[in-house]
């Protein structure tokens, strides 16, 4: 029961925070947030994939970007945002199968699996720049090259591709779907199925003797992380009104690796905060100019690696638990079996 | 008993580059049996359960599941038969706990939630772990209860065949003994083939003994006969009489 009290804390602050926020908050930080939940979403897929399946994907990016594109594709063929959205949805979707098939059914390696992931994002990053000329276009949408696809509209009221909701409104859809990726996850992760995940984190070979495909399973977590990375991607797009290369390029896609390590791996409160964190610390470096954003960046993330290893989250856990013994094995890192 | 062999090996054969680690056995193994294999290092024991399970392919040769061919099927497909391994390395979850590896042991049946929880608790019972054990992390055990842990997943797999290879390495007496029951239990529902060198835990254990050598067998007698076996005795005690049964 106090368990059960203590997971809804996060989702329940998240909708607080959705309904009150348009009335506190200026209208340039409420874009700003509706960004920062819309790539925390995206992240929260990574946490998920890495941190309950054990898969470590560098190229997350590829998915967020192919929601971003798709998003500004169909927005901009379709007119009306919902569909658009699903589409955005459905893109990253189709490709994880596709991509998870061969990485997962040839039974890759960690080390190569984040690698060939890594390289798919680069490719498609490189693959965009290269599409300035105007026969690149998908019915009247040209894709722009560096540029990428300029004035794509925002969200609107479904079925009224002229009704644009107000930014208020995107605000509180952008932290209601946070929420609610978090809750998806969170269910999916105490389910049956995402025992199984964990358990084929922890132990490939145990899981197979058991019985488990894990490959299938894999597929699986593979496919809703590109589905809530695809899904922070059009929600990105719609509130920034344009979409670039730049959401396949090193840059992004190291990004949500960092996030996640800072927050904690197996952690899901923890990456969303790291995220907003960082992204806060970017905009906030970016506008004074004074300090290189990227040198910040570097020195936060090796600070973090040496004396945080484990993450935000589950150390702050650790430090309540020494008061409250609590075991949350889920947020217990990988030791080598004896 | 009418019908197939729960277990056969029909030639089976597993090459290492040019080295056969297994290299032509034919096994038959009856329901409800508990077979030893016994044999010096490099026999080919655990290479052959291996075999069985498809963990390594083999060269060569059949292995059948109640008349049943298991070629082309993924390890766990094989599982899903019913056939259950504990490897000589012990495999289990070491960052859950003892419960949690139980119950995923557990859950690949497909039974209700309270059945599910029933068959949990019996199976820490059997294994004789109290709540305390049941809710550390398998990472935290000792070396002897980790071994009973993940014969308690196989106990709650409920499965049709159950391979142990070496289940009482590093055990003390008491200990060994202790692996006996469970390993009886186990028995209860499942044909059991292990491979040990403990001669008291195969004297308590097993009704017929298949001795391995060089990837062979090379004889299956009762565990008296076997012990008054001149050959098996000369391999095990490394007598160089080889060229005596390099011949057979």
């Amino acid at each position: 029961m106090m368990r059960q009290v203590k997971h809804a804390l996060f989702p329940v602050a998240l909708v607080l925070f959705a309904a009150l926020g348009p009335f506190v908050l200026e209208p340039y930080d409420l874009v700003n947030l509706s960004a920062f939940s819309a790539m925390a979403i995206a992240a929260l897929g990574l946490a998920f994939v890495w941190g309950t399946l054990g898969i470590l994907n560098l190229g997350h990016s590829v998915f967020f970007g192919l929601g971003a594109y798709a998003y500004a594709i169909a927005v901009s063929n379709l007119g009306d945002s919902t569909l658009a959205v699903l589409i955005g949805i459905a893109m990253p979707v189709a490709f994880s199968l596709v991509l998870g098939y061969f990485l997962f059914f040839s039974r890759l390696g960690d080390v190569y699996l984040g690698v060939i992931t890594l390289c798919v994002t680069l490719i498609f990053y490189s693959f965009m720049t290269s599409t300035a000329d105007p026969s690149f276009h998908i019915g009247p949408v040209p894709l722009g090259g560096f540029n990428g696809i300029t004035a794509v509209p925002s969200l609107n009221m479904p079925g009224d591709p002229q009704a644009f909701l107000s930014t208020e409104a995107t605000f509180s859809i952008c932290l209601l779907s946070l929420a609610g990726a978090y809750i998806l996850l969170s269910f999916l992760r105490s389910s049956d199925a995402g025992r199984i995940m964990t358990a084929i984190r922890e132990s490939e070979l145990r899981s197979e003797l058991l019985g488990y495909d894990i490959r299938f399973y894999k597929l699986v977590g593979f496919a809703v992380s590109a589905a809530i990375a695809g899904l922070g991607g059009a929600l990105y797009t719609a509130v920034m009104g344009y979409v670039s290369p730049n959401v396949f390029d090193l840059p992004q896609a190291s990004q949500f690796v960092l996030w996640v390590i800072a927050g904690g791996l197996g952690a899901f409160v923890g990456p969303v905060v790291a995220s907003f964190g960082f992204q806060l610390l970017s905009s906030q470096l970016g506008a004074n100019q004074v300090f290189n954003t990227e040198l910040i960046f570097g020195a936060t993330i090796i600070l973090f690696v040496m004396l945080v290893p484990q993450g935000l989250q589950p150390m702050l856990l650790g430090l309540s638990s020494l008061k409250f013994p609590n075991r949350f094995g889920i947020l217990r890192r990988k030791e080598k079996p004896a | 008993m009418s019908g197939p062999p729960i277990l056969a090996t029909r030639g089976l054969v597993k090459r290492f580059g040019g080295v056969a680690a297994v290299d032509g056995v034919d096994l038959v193994v009856n329901a409800g049996e508990i077979r030893c294999l016994i044999g010096p290092n490099g026999a080919g024991k655990s290479t052959l359960f291996k075999c069985l399970t498809h963990q390594h392919q083999p060269t060569s040769g059949h292995v059948l599941f109640e008349g049943r061919d298991l070629q082309g099927l993924a390890t766990h497909r094989i599982a899903r038969l019913g056939i259950a391994i504990k490897n000589q390395i012990p495999s289990i979850y070491a960052n859950l706990d003892v419960r949690e590896n139980i119950r995923l042991a557990g859950l690949r049946r497909g039974l209700e939630k309270r059945q599910l929880d029933r068959v949990v608790e019996l199976t820490l019972d059997e294994i004789g772990f109290n709540e305390r054990l049941a809710s550390q992390p398998a990472a935290t055990l000792s070396h002897a209860h980790r071994q009973w842990c993940e014969l308690g997943m196989l106990l709650a797999s409920s499965p049709r065949i159950a391979l142990l290879d070496e289940p009482t390495a590093g055990m003390t007496r008491e200990e060994m003994l202790k692996t006996v029951d469970i390993i009886k239990r186990l028995n209860a529902s499942a044909t059991v083939i292990v491979v040990e060198h403990d001669l008291e835990f195969i004297a308590r254990l097993a009704q017929r003994v298949t001795v391995l050598h060089r990837g062979k067998v090379l004889v299956e007698d009762t565990m008296d006969k076997i012990e008054a076996n001149e050959i098996v005795r000369d391999i095990y005690l490394g007598r160089k009489k080889e060229a005596t049964h390099a011949e057979r």
